[in-house]
């Protein structure tokens, strides 16, 4: 008798912690096709089995916020829960004259630009609500770009905990160098989402900023 | 809103606007000041810089003006250099300074519309504004 109300009384203790274990809402964020998706799609996948979102070579594939609930990441036999979420690829100009060069048919493409600027305006919205962000970048591209720079001045305002990604790093023209000399203060992991590349690190560094988090 | 044609482009102008134009306006009206400016087919050189949340809602504000003005594509916009080049982090802690002090003088930004600046490509060492042709 005495023996199981001692269990029962660890089981509630257990299951009270679990229950109260915060989620952490933890963004993804970056210029059009650095690979948002693709990164959140490799870690739903990981560890819930299934994807969150459709990836395109088109821009502006994601342009809407998109999310999953109750995300549990394992690593070296620590868990943490999160809330991923994916937002829409932040751009200063939309044309949808652009996306005629992937042979978007013209009134898709002109329906497309219009959401994608609405998906713009609902990822600038979503930053108030994140408690860590992980900033996207392609690493074949040019990191001094106005637009990066304006997100991670926006969550360091905020004081929101960041981690840069950068991305494609199985590209020949990937330069993760010229992307840690950008943001010499952040920590910056080189990963492939496309082929599942050095994502070991990337979850080692998602729980090192996590401790970050308020 | 008005729905505004912007028509083909047959020329622009790049005008300098000085701090004290907008030190004394709010956000919201700094931003309608850029814009209006950037609809007339203008580069704007701006002496010093925007706050990093008014960065963002220029941002927000401009994709809400592609739907409603016709042959707007969008900005482009850069900003080069200022206080603590060295390093993004001393970049935003003296910015927090400016905030109080208002504009961190030793920057300038940058803005043109998209139709006539495809891009402003900047690295540490040089800037370079590529027109449309």
């Amino acid at each position: 008798m005495a023996m199981k109300m001692l269990q029962n009384f660890f089981k509630k203790i257990f299951s009270n912690i679990f229950k109260n274990k915060k989620e952490i809402k933890l963004g993804f964020y970056g210029p059009p096709n650095a690979g948002k998706t693709s990164l959140v799609n490799r870690i739903c996948k990981d560890f819930t089995g299934e994807e969150l979102g459709s990836v395109s070579k088109v821009p502006h594939e994601t342009r809407n916020v998109q999310f999953k609930e109750k995300v549990e990441i394992s690593y070296k036999g620590s868990t943490l829960v999160f809330k991923i979420i994916d937002t829409p690829g932040i751009a200063t100009k939309i044309d949808y004259e652009d996306f005629l060069k992937y042979r978007v048919p013209k009134q898709e493409a002109k329906k497309r630009a219009k959401e994608a600027t609405q998906g713009v305006v609902e990822s600038i919205k979503w930053l108030d609500d994140m408690d860590m962000v992980v900033i996207v970048l392609d690493a074949t591209e040019n990191p001094y770009n106005q637009v990066n720079i304006t997100i991670i001045g926006n969550l360091v305002a905020r004081k929101i905990p960041v981690l840069i990604v950068a991305n494609k790093v199985d590209l020949r023209k990937a330069d993760i160098k010229k992307i840690e000399s950008a943001f010499p203060e952040y920590d910056v992991v080189g990963i492939s989402a496309k082929f599942g590349k050095n994502l070991e690190e990337f979850y080692e560094s998602i729980f090192k900023v996590s401790k970050k988090v308020k | 809103m008005v729905k505004k044609n912007l028509g083909k482009i047959k020329g622009f102008t790049i005008q300098f606007l000085p701090y004290t134009e907008i030190k004394g306006l709010n956000s919201t009206e700094r931003i309608k000041k850029i814009l209006g400016i950037v609809l007339n087919n203008n580069i704007v050189i701006l002496q010093g810089r925007l706050k990093t949340e008014e960065e963002a809602r220029l941002i927000g504000d401009t994709m809400a003006m592609i739907d409603h003005v016709k042959n707007f594509k969008g900005i482009e916009l850069a900003v080069i250099g200022g206080n603590g080049n060295n390093g993004f982090f001393s970049r935003a802690k003296q910015n927090l300074a400016n905030a109080i002090a208002g504009g961190d003088m030793g920057a300038v930004t940058i803005i043109g519309p998209a139709t006539i600046v495809k891009e402003i490509k900047k690295n540490p060492k040089k800037i370079e504004l590529l027109l449309e042709k």
